[in-house]
Order: structure tokens, then C-alpha cells, then sequence
């Protein structure tokens, strides 16, 4: 691995760790409900970006399944709690 | 060579998600701060995975491909997340009687659900 790709990688996980940190004060802060769930949905997205980043950083193919079933909860979960906030109920 | 490229575009995705982060945390309306996550799951996913499939692809001989299936199920799902999100906020809006962003205007057939009459009825 060459050193740029090194420092591109230790640059881009600090900036996700960034990320993820304003995704958090959204999440404390939200004043609705519905912005929690947008922030949790953006803070699932981006630990999934991570797991790929990892992947590299690593050189290790064992990441690809984390990173499959974090994009499928994330997206299971939002819809999830979006239809409660929605209805009332998730499953009618 | 492949590390150069690969380098550039893990660094492209890395600003896109912290241009999303940030949209996140300042814009000022709930309908605003909707459209900044999708920076991050649809381009910054998208880089994300042609940096992962040209690094395995160069290291492991053939093309190693799995990877688009993520960015592939993530551009599926974002939008049905969002519009689902976007319908529980606007309903959640109007059930508190909050002020709700303006209809788009230049619709010759407004519809009846859209307008602040209809919230006030309910």
C-alpha cells in the first residue's frame, strides 16, 4: 500500500469520524422525532461507508458482509420506525 | 497507480459526507436537512465502491464486483427511506399544527390534501 493511500485512508476515516459525531448531535439535539430518524439513517449509512473504507485499509474482503447487513438493517429499521411515526403501528 | 486513484476517490466520498454531515446538523427546517443525507448514500456510496472494486480488483486477478451490490441496494432504498420519512414529517407537522412549508406553486389543480384548510379540518 503506498503511503498516499495511507494518508488518504487515515483522512477519510477522520472525516467520517466527523461526520458521524455532527450525525450524533443531530440525533441528541433533533427536536422532532422524525429528525432522529433521519440522523440514526445518516449515522447507518456512514458506519457502512466505514466497514468499505476498512475493508481496504485492510485488505480483507471480511468487511463486505458487515457492511451488506448494516445497509440492509438501516434500511429496514428507518422504514420501520418512519411507518410507526407515520400510523401508529409498523405491521397494519 | 490504482492506489492514486483509489486514494482520490476515497477522499471525494470522505468531503461529500461531511458536506451531508453538515447539512445535517445546520440546515434550518426539518424538510431542508432531508435532502443532505442523500449526498452521502448515493455519490459518497457510489465512490466508495469503485475505490473498493479498483483496489480488490487490482490485487485479486479478475474483476471482483460484490461491492456494487451495496451501492446498488443503497440507491434503492434511500429514496423509499426518505419519501416515507418526508410523509411521517409532514403528517406529524400537520397533526401539531406547526407551520408547514408553502406549496409549490404554479399547479393549476391544487390538491385539497396540501392545503393548510385541510390540516385545519382534521
Amino acid at each position: 500500500m503506498s503511503p498516499f493511500l495511507s494518508t488518504a485512508i487515515t483522512i477519510t476515516l477522520s472525516l467520517h469520524a466527523l461526520a458521524m459525531a455532527l450525525g450524533v448531535l443531530r440525533l441528541l439535539r433533533g427536536p422532532a422525532a422524525q429528525d432522529r430518524v433521519l440522523a440514526l439513517d445518516f449515522l447507518f449509512t456512514v458506519a457502512m461507508l466505514t466497514m468499505l473504507v476498512l475493508a481496504i485499509r485492510y485488505d480483507s474482503s471480511m468487511y463486505f458482509e458487515p457492511a451488506l447487513l448494516m445497509a440492509l438493517c438501516g434500511f429496514v429499521s428507518s422504514l420501520a420506525t418512519a411507518k410507526f411515526l407515520l400510523r401508529g403501528e409498523v405491521i397494519e | 497507480m490504482s492506489d492514486i486513484a483509489v486514494g482520490l476517490l476515497l477522499l471525494f466520498s470522505a468531503g461529500l459526507v461531511l458536506t451531508a454531515a453538515i447539512g445535517l446538523t445546520r440546515l434550518p427546517d426539518f424538510f431542508q436537512r432531508l435532502h443532505a443525507p442523500a449526498l452521502a448514500s448515493t455519490l459518497g456510496n457510489w465512490c466508495v465502491a469503485l475505490a473498493s472494486i479498483v483496489h480488490f480488483s487490482m490485487r485479486e486477478e479478475g474483476l471482483s464486483l460484490h461491492v456494487w451490490l451495496i451501492a446498488i441496494l443503497l440507491s434503492i432504498t434511500a429514496p423509499v427511506t426518505t419519501m416515507v420519512l418526508a410523509r411521517a414529517g409532514l403528517f406529524r407537522r400537520r397533526q401539531a399544527g406547526d407551520a408547514l412549508p408553502p406549496p409549490l406553486g404554479g399547479s393549476s389543480t391544487p390538491d385539497a390534501t396540501d392545503t393548510p384548510a385541510a390540516a385545519d379540518e382534521r
